[in-house]
């Protein structure tokens, strides 16, 4: 766990050269089978980080350094995603024109339900966000949605998060071959190289948690979801999931897909499906 | 397409020296090129911004008539372009390899 300084040129330059020559090792005709991907996910975790508690890797950076992790708690005590959540608690009781409100289009009125999210909607065949129910909930209702970027979007899901923390994490993949399509489909997304940098997520989040790029300390992607939306000094504001997986590409010179596109709606199954059983730590905030 | 495509040929190729001025037609000819790869990288959804912004500094310098900056740019958003294809194509398999299992 050394804090490399020059990870992304040192990688570009390696990433430049492994491009030319990886000769990968093809499985043939896998199964998809979530569940060992899961297991093995989560061994990998504990194994490369065995001093880390499993309930802290979703803390993001903050399991993976002590400094870090003491002015976070300090930080704790006046959260600046509270303003976030006031918010999304009264945006959740102020009712919609027609007077019903958000709590009708989930169950258990919204409350304590985000370990349940993304979900495979068997109906539509695809996964389902929060943050797309979230719209989707807007507009059977006659309202406007939100930018899934901004701040309205990141206070809902804030609010919704925190009625839910500590709850574990609690996905399910239902036996439907377009759900173990989608799973699949999100796994290789994170797997696969993109941008000019020729990184994918598991480059950073897989073979890098802990190390530094330029001042951030890079989360490890087992549970890396669990924590959302966060709070981020360097947006001076609170970022949605949809938010950070842009940052995300943007880093590695990839143009970022829209909003809710299916390869990210299949990557945050595919996340939040292998971090099982890892309770939900949401909102989060990061320096 | 060979997975072993060197991408730093690839990219060193933009470099060479333009013989010539440049003109209009050689402008349009290599925007029209560049156009096209990264059309075809947007649609294999694997655009890079690089090949965005060069293109689009091409445009703004063949709009400014400096045809020489406008088809050096062109070529190299040609190549970002082509560049991310391959990347795309390969990652189509090559991705198992960093996969925890
Ligand atoms: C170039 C390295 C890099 C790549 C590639 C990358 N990320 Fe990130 N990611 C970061 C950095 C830096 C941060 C901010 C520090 C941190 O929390 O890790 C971050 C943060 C995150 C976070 C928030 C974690 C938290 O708790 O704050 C999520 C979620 C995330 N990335 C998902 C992804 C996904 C999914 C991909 C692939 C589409 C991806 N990242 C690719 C660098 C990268």
């Amino acid at each position: 766990m050394k804090a490399g300084s020059s990870l992304l040129l040192g990688s570009l330059s390696a990433a430049l050269i492994a491009f030319a020559l990886t000769s990968p090792r093809v499985v043939a005709a896998d199964k998809v089978d979530p569940a060992a991907d899961a297991k093995a996910f989560q061994n990998f975790f504990f194994q490369k980080f065995p001093d880390v508690k499993h309930e802290d890797f979703v803390n993001g950076p903050y399991s993976m350094n002590e400094d870090m992790k003491r002015q976070w708690q300090e930080k704790e005590e006046f959260p600046p995603y509270e303003f976030a959540l006031d918010a999304g608690k009264e945006m959740f009781s102020t009712p919609f024109k027609n007077g019903k409100t958000y709590a009708d289009c989930f169950p258990n009125g919204g409350v304590g339900i985000r370990q349940n999210y993304p979900y495979f909607d068997t109906k539509e065949g695809k996964v389902v966000t929060l943050e797309l129910a979230l719209n989707r909930c807007r507009e059977a209702n006659g309202e406007a949605p939100y930018s899934y970027v901004k701040d309205e979007m990141a206070s809902l899901t804030a609010y919704m998060a925190y009625t839910s923390r500590g709850k574990p994490m609690d996905i399910k993949i239902p036996d439907d071959p377009r759900a173990l399509e989608a799973f699949e489909n999100g796994k290789r997304y994170f797997y696969t190289r993109r941008g000019q940098l020729n990184f994918s997520c598991a480059s950073c989040h897989v073979q890098s948690p802990g190390q530094r790029i330029r001042a951030e300390i890079l989360a490890p992607a087992l549970g890396i979801l669990n924590a959302m939306p966060i709070y981020r000094s360097e947006w001076s504001g609170m970022g949605t999931t949809t938010r950070r997986l842009m940052t995300c590409n943007s880093q590695t010179r990839a143009v970022p897909l829209e909003p809710q596109a299916d390869e990210y709606r299949d990557v945050e199954y595919f996340l939040s499906y292998v971090a099982n059983g890892l309770p939900i730590s949401g909102p989060g905030a990061r320096p | 397409m060979k997975r072993s495509f060197p991408l730093v040929m690839l990219l060193a190729l933009s470099f060479a020296p333009a013989a010539r001025a440049a003109n209009e037609a050689d402008y349009k000819a290599a925007y029209a090129a560049a156009e096209t790869a990264s059309k075809e990288a947007a649609g294999m959804r694997n655009q890079w911004t690089t090949t965005v912004s060069t293109l689009a500094a091409a445009k703004k310098a063949g709009d400014g008539g400096d045809f020489d900056r406008a088809v050096a740019a062109a070529k190299e958003a040609e190549a970002l372009a082509k560049a991310s294809i391959v990347q795309a194509t390969s990652e189509k398999d090559a991705w198992k390899a960093m996969e925890i299992r």
